[in-house]
C-alpha cells in the first residue's frame, strides 16, 4: 500500500509525505492525486517527502521524475529518499524526459498523401514493368539454355503448386458447377429448358471459370506463398547472398516458379472443368437429367475453340500468378510484418490482373469472333 | 532456498525430443550477480535457457525461480513466476510494427493499470536507461542490431523483474557497441539490483560482465566448471576449461 500525505506548512511550503510501496501495483491511484496536488501548490515550493517510502521501483521512480520535469514555477525538491531509492533516481534526466524527443511526425494533409500515392503508384507500376523485362529475359534465357534453369526446384514447386492444390481444386470447382447448375435449372425448368443447363455449365466452366476460380485459387494459394518464401529470403538476406554470389534472383528464384505455375496451371484447369461439369452432372440428375444425357448435351453444345478459349487463358494467367508473387517477394523489406505486406500485396495485385486480363481476353475474343 | 539464491537448477537434463543434450545439471544464480551460462556453439548454452524462462520444459530435473519450480507448473503458475523475469532473446525480437516506444509500453499497458502518461514516461525512462531516448519513435527496422538489442534489454526491463536473462546480447555487434552494452549491464545490476542471466561465447563480455559463470561442454554433455570467470582463466587445470577461456582450437564443445 501507498499514502499520500498534503501539508501546507506557516512558512508557504507544500509538503507532500509519500509513504509505503511505490510500484506499479499503488501508483495508478497515487499518480493523478500527486501531480494535482504538486500543480496547485504552484507557486508555491513544493517538498516531496520521500522518508515514509519502504518500497520503490522504477514505476515509482517514474512518479518523482514526473515531479521533477514538470515546469513548477516553485520549484520542487525531493528529501529524504533512501540512498537505495536516491541511486535509481540518478539515473535519469528530468530535463531528457521533459519531452518527447522523437516525438512521431504529423500526419501529411490530405492533398499531401493523395500526391504520396499517386507516386507510389507509378513508382509500383514501374516496378512491375521493370520486372516483366526481366522475367521476360530471365525465361527467353531459360529457353536458349535449359540446363541454366534449377530443374529440381521446379519438380519441387510444380508438386506445391500442382498436386498439392488438387484438393481445394477438386473441392471448389465441384461446388461451383453444383451451385451453378442448381440456380439455373431452377429457373429453366419452368420453361421446360433444364437440360440447356449443360450447355450453360459446359461454356461457362471451359471459356470462364474454370481458368479464372483455378488462377484465383492459385493466386491466394500459390502467390502468397511465392512473395512470403521469397519475403522471408529477402530479410534474411538470401536475396541478397545470391546478388553478391553473381546470380540473378530473377533467374534463380523467378524463372523456377513461373515455369513450375505455366506447366501446373493449364493441368490444374484441365481438372477445374472436369470436376466442375461432374458437380453439373451430378446435380442434374435430380432434375430427371441422367449423367450421359447432361454430357451428350455439352458435347454437342461446345467445341474446341471454347475449350482452347479457356486453356490459352490459364497459360497467361499462371505467369500473372507466379510472376506478381515472385515479384511482391522481391520487393519485400525489412521485418516481419514486410513478409504478411507482401503476402497480402501478391494476392491483391494477382486477383485484380486477373480480373483485368480475362475482360481484355473477351474483347479480343470477341472481337476474332471467337 | 536460501534468500541469496534466486535460481536453483537441480539435477535438469536438457534437450529435445527426449534426448538430452546436458545431463544432471545443477547450479545456483545468487540475488543481484551477473551470472553466464557459457559453452561452445551446439553446446545446449540456449536449450537450458528456454528450460529456465518456461519455454521449453527439460526432459526432467526442477529449475526454481525465487522458490518456485518453473518445470510442470501450471498455467497461472508459470504466467505469475514469468513476471519476476524479462527476457531479451538474440536478435531483440522487437514487434517490427510497433515503434520502439510502442515496444516497450506493451507490457506496461497489458499488466498494470498505470494512467496513459504514467505508462508513456516510464517507457521513455526505461529507453533512457539503454541511451535510446532519443529513438522512442522508431521502428525496429530503422535501428542498428546493438539498438535492437539495447531496446530488447528495455522493454524486458518494463515491469521491473527482479531476473533478466539474455541471450547472446553481444552477438553480432562491434566492439565498441558490445562494450557499451556490457557497462549497461553492470550499471544496471549495480544500480538497479537487477539479476542478469546472460548466455554467450563472447569472452570479451564475460570478463567484463559477469561475476559468476558455468561452463557446459558439449561431449560431456555436464558443467565443467563454475566460478569467477577471471579465475578460472588463471588458475584452472582443466585443459578443457584453460583452452576455452584462451581461445585455444579444440576448446570445449568446438
Amino acid at each position: 500500500m501507498a499514502a499520500l500525505a498534503i501539508t501546507d506548512t506557516a512558512d508557504g511550503r507544500r509538503v507532500l509525505a509519500l509513504t509505503g510501496r511505490l510500484d506499479a501495483a499503488t501508483l495508478p491511484e497515487l499518480w493523478a492525486k500527486t501531480r494535482r496536488a504538486a500543480d496547485e501548490a504552484q507557486p508555491r515550493p513544493v517538498i516531496v517527502d520521500a522518508a515514509g517510502v519502504d518500497y520503490c521501483d522504477g514505476a515509482g521512480v517514474a512518479l518523482i521524475v514526473e515531479l521533477l520535469r514538470r515546469k513548477h514555477t516553485g520549484g520542487v525538491e525531493i528529501a529524504n529518499l533512501k540512498p537505495a531509492f536516491a541511486v535509481l533516481l540518478k539515473q535519469f534526466d528530468p530535463a531528457v524526459l521533459e519531452h518527447d524527443l522523437d516525438p512521431e511526425p504529423p500526419r501529411r494533409p490530405a492533398v499531401e498523401e493523395i500526391g504520396f500515392a499517386a507516386f507510389a503508384l507509378w513508382r509500383d507500376l514501374r516496378t512491375q514493368i521493370a520486372f516483366i523485362g526481366e522475367a521476360f529475359a530471365a525465361l527467353v534465357f531459360a529457353a536458349r539454355y535449359p540446363k541454366s534453369v534449377r530443374w529440381k526446384d521446379v519438380w519441387r514447386i510444380c508438386e506445391q503448386v500442382g498436386v498439392d492444390a488438387l484438393p481445394i481444386v477438386a473441392l471448389i470447382s465441384v461446388l461451383l458447377g453444383m451451385i451453378l447448375a442448381f440456380q439455373s435449372a431452377v429457373p429453366m425448368k419452368r420453361f421446360g429448358a433444364e437440360i440447356f443447363v449443360a450447355d450453360l455449365i459446359g461454356l461457362s466452366m471451359l471459356r470462364e471459370l474454370g481458368p479464372l476460380m483455378t488462377a484465383i485459387l492459385l493466386a491466394g494459394r500459390s502467390g502468397a506463398a511465392f512473395a512470403a518464401e521469397i519475403g522471408t529470403m529477402r530479410v534474411n538476406q538470401e536475396v541478397d547472398a545470391l546478388t553478391t554470389m553473381g546470380l540473378s534472383p530473377v533467374r534463380f528464384l523467378v524463372t523456377p516458379r513461373i515455369i513450375a505455375a505455366v506447366l501446373m496451371t493449364p493441368l490444374l484447369t484441365l481438372f477445374s472443368d472436369l470436376v466442375g461439369m461432374v458437380g453439373g452432372a451430378v446435380t442434374m440428375t435430380s432434375f430427371s437429367i441422367p449423367v450421359v444425357t447432361f454430357l451428350k448435351e455439352i458435347d454437342a453444345a461446345v467445341n474446341l475453340t471454347d475449350f482452347l478459349a479457356g486453356f490459352v487463358k490459364s497459360f497467361v494467367f499462371a505467369v500473372l500468378v507466379a510472376g506478381i508473387g515472385c515479384m511482391r517477394g522481391l520487393q519485400t523489406r525489412a521485418g516481419a510484418s514486410a513478409v504478411g505486406d507482401s503476402a497480402t500485396r501478391a494476392v491483391v495485385t494477382g486477383i485484380i490482373m486477373l480480373v483485368v486480363v480475362d475482360g481484355l481476353f473477351a474483347v479480343v475474343y470477341y472481337l476474332l469472333n471467337i | 532456498m536460501a534468500d541469496d539464491i534466486i535460481i536453483r537448477v537441480e539435477h535438469v537434463y536438457a534437450g529435445y525430443d527426449g534426448i538430452a543434450i546436458l545431463e544432471d545439471i545443477n547450479f545456483e544464480v545468487r540475488r543481484g550477480e551477473v551470472f553466464g551460462i557459457l559453452g561452445g556453439s551446439g553446446g545446449g548454452k540456449s536449450t537450458l535457457m528456454k528450460n529456465m524462462i518456461g519455454l521449453n520444459p527439460p526432459i526432467s530435473g526442477h529449475i526454481y525461480i525465487d522458490n518456485d519450480d518453473i518445470v510442470g507448473a501450471d498455467e497461472a503458475t508459470l504466467e505469475r513466476i514469468q513476471h519476476r523475469f524479462g527476457v531479451m532473446y538474440q536478435s531483440g525480437a522487437l514487434f517490427g510494427s510497433m515503434t520502439l516506444l510502442e515496444n516497450v509500453r506493451l507490457p506496461l499497458e497489458v499488466y498494470t493499470s498505470l494512467p496513459d502518461d504514467a505508462i508513456d514516461l516510464i517507457a521513455r525512462m526505461k529507453l533512457e536507461l539503454v541511451g535510446l531516448e532519443a529513438f522512442t519513435g522508431h521502428m525496429p527496422s530503422e535501428l542498428s542490431g546493438g539498438m535492437q538489442k539495447r531496446a530488447g534489454i528495455a522493454r524486458a526491463m518494463a515491469l521491473d523483474p527482479s531476473i533478466l536473462f539474455l541471450d547472446e546480447p553481444s552477438s553480432g555487434l562491434d566492439p565498441i557497441t558490445a562494450a557499451s552494452l556490457d557497462a549497461t549491464i553492470r550499471r544496471l545490476s549495480e544500480n538497479l539490483g537487477v539479476t542478469f542471466v546472460i548466455v554467450t561465447h563472447d569472452l570479451g563480455s564475460v570478463f567484463v560482465a559477469t561475476d559468476r559463470v558455468i561452463l557446459l561442454d558439449r561431449r560431456a554433455k555436464r558443467i565443467i566448471a563454475e566460478g569467477d570467470p577471471r579465475r578460472l582463466r588463471d588458475e584452472t587445470a582443466d585443459p578443457r576449461v584453460r583452452a576455452f577461456f584462451r581461445r585455444e582450437a579444440e576448446a570445449v564443445g568446438a
